[in-house]
């Protein structure tokens, strides 16, 4: 036996140097399905009591939709639990091809394939597609996946001041003849701050030097842009991005899943090199129905996305009114800046004591000095919730002295 | 030399890395440590270096430590110049 003392001692320390940095990852037990109104369990043995939740991906409430429910079950009857192989063995049922070509008919694309997660799909993409002769220019607060996935790739790499058109333009003039392909890598919207990209400005630069445009829109399918595409329909540029990568496990159910869509060469290229997809799982037949029912049901009616997009809003605006410090925005994510680590954390358990549930970040999640509390709205929040979540929020800023 | 190479470096790492024009750095602020330089936006320090005094660095040599401040960045290229 290898586990020896001198490993398990060198592990409990870095363990305890995590604890003692403050960064210990403290899981709460969620008693209940996932919805805006929980059981959580907190402090651990505690009797689970109910909160409100403003801390999920839950964008579209569709995590436990009764329809979305209804048709996970159906796949779990007809299709069974899991596949027991890759996909290209015998792991597709024509159930996965369905959900991608409704995925790419909905992101607006050639074509699209389903990964068991969308950063399996960030870390495929890039070392399928480039080479040492290429360049790879990402924005500085890409998600942590584009960057591994980056890292996989044997490209040369850059990157650009958070959405600062200049520092890219500049980067694109110094790569233009040095590359045979350059490729803009960015997020949609970038969770932290809940701030977009400005995917029509990146698409004219692209246009202009000649470069491939990838965007992560996890944060935005099915709600930002007027029938909730994405955040390329938000800016008019759903033909001028070249690939989209996006997830399942945030606004379209939120189980897990993950989805590259793009022109039928990069997908065909990934279907047959990508090594996530080659080497994984497919994803399972109750989550491929439940996300067949999720793309109806957008398609149907823009409800959903008008109701968070009011949600936003109304939260946005009571909160601004009250004093907080917010990051100006147009997303669903709305980050309360606090600065310092240690109140925001103290204001995320006053919250939750007052049954609102929201999570304090602080360094190295977000910049040295710029700790907040991540606000994250769904189209499942009433008006009474928003309210009594902004009630919460003036009672605890004011005892804390964020708020006059 | 000396003095144009701290200069010219400085000025790299200020219009390369920083937002805030009122923010001050000099040979001994921490870049990485601090995070106004991030493991992966290292790259960019990198190539820079690299492009301007003609030298190659490897992935050993670029490292968070030898780019931590301005002085052992400074100590680096020296180190390269001098064995190229």
């Amino acid at each position: 036996m290898a586990y020896t003392d001198a490993v398990r001692s060198r592990f409990r320390k870095i363990l305890e140097e995590v604890r003692e940095a403050g960064l210990s990852k403290d899981e709460r037990y969620i008693r209940s399905e996932q919805g805006v109104k929980i059981m959580v369990e907190y402090p651990r043995g505690s009797e689970p009591r109910e909160v409100l939740n403003f801390c999920a991906n839950n964008y579209l409430g569709l995590s436990s939709h009764p329809k979305v429910v209804e048709a996970a079950q159906t796949g779990l009857r007809e299709r069974g639990y899991g596949m027991s192989s890759v996909r290209f063995i015998c792991g597709t049922q024509d159930i996965h091809r369905d959900l991608e070509r409704k995925m790419a008919e909905f992101l607006g694309k050639e074509d699209a394939i389903l990964f068991a997660s969308c950063f399996d799909a960030n870390a495929a993409v890039f070392e399928v597609l480039f080479g040492e002769e290429d360049v790879i220019i990402s924005d500085r607060l890409i998600h942590a996946s584009l960057i591994d996935g980056i890292r996989l790739c044997s490209a040369k790499r850059d990157s650009y001041k958070n959405a600062n058109m200049k520092h890219l333009e500049r980067k694109l003039q110094l790569w233009k003849e040095k590359a045979r392909h350059i490729c803009i890598v960015t997020d949609g919207v970038f969770s932290m701050d809940g701030i977009l990209a400005p995917l029509d400005e990146i698409a004219a630069l692209a246009e202009e030097y000649g470069a491939i445009v990838l965007v992560d829109d996890s944060h935005a399918t099915g709600f930002m842009g007027k029938t909730g595409r994405g955040v390329h329909e938000h800016c008019g540029v759903v033909d001028k991005i070249d690939i989209i990568t996006t997830t399942l496990g945030k606004a379209l159910g939120g189980a897990s899943g993950g989805v590259i869509a793009g022109p039928k060469e990069v997908i065909e290229m990934m279907r047959n090199r990508g090594r996530p997809y080659l080497f994984s799982n497919s994803v399972p037949p109750p989550i491929v129905y439940g996300a067949l029912e999720v793309i109806d049901l957008l398609n149907e009616t823009t409800e959903l996305r008008d109701r968070l997009e009011e949600n936003a809003k109304r939260f946005r605006t009571s909160m601004a009114e009250a004093g907080f410090n917010l990051v100006p925005g147009e997303t669903p994510i709305i980050p309360v800046m606090l600065g310092d680590a240690k109140l925001a954390n103290d204001m995320a358990r006053e919250l939750l004591e007052k049954g609102i549930y929201v999570i304090g970040f602080s360094h190295p999640v977000v910049p040295m000095g710029k700790a907040r509390i991540r606000v994250q709205l769904s189209a499942a929040h009433t008006n009474e919730d928003i309210d009594h979540a902004v009630a919460a929020f003036i009672e605890v800023g004011k005892k804390l002295e964020v708020i006059d | 030399m000396s003095s144009e190479m701290r200069d010219k470096i400085l000025e790299f790492i200020r219009d390369e890395y920083l937002d805030d024009e009122d923010q001050v750095i000099d040979e001994g602020t921490s870049l990485i440590t601090s995070g106004i330089v991030d493991s992966f936006s290292m790259v960019s320090l990198k190539n820079f270096l690299e492009d301007e005094y003609k030298i190659s660095l490897s992935d050993e040599e670029a490292s968070a430590e030898a780019f931590n401040t301005l002085n052992s960045i400074l100590k680096l290229v020296r180190t390269k110049l001098g064995s190229e």
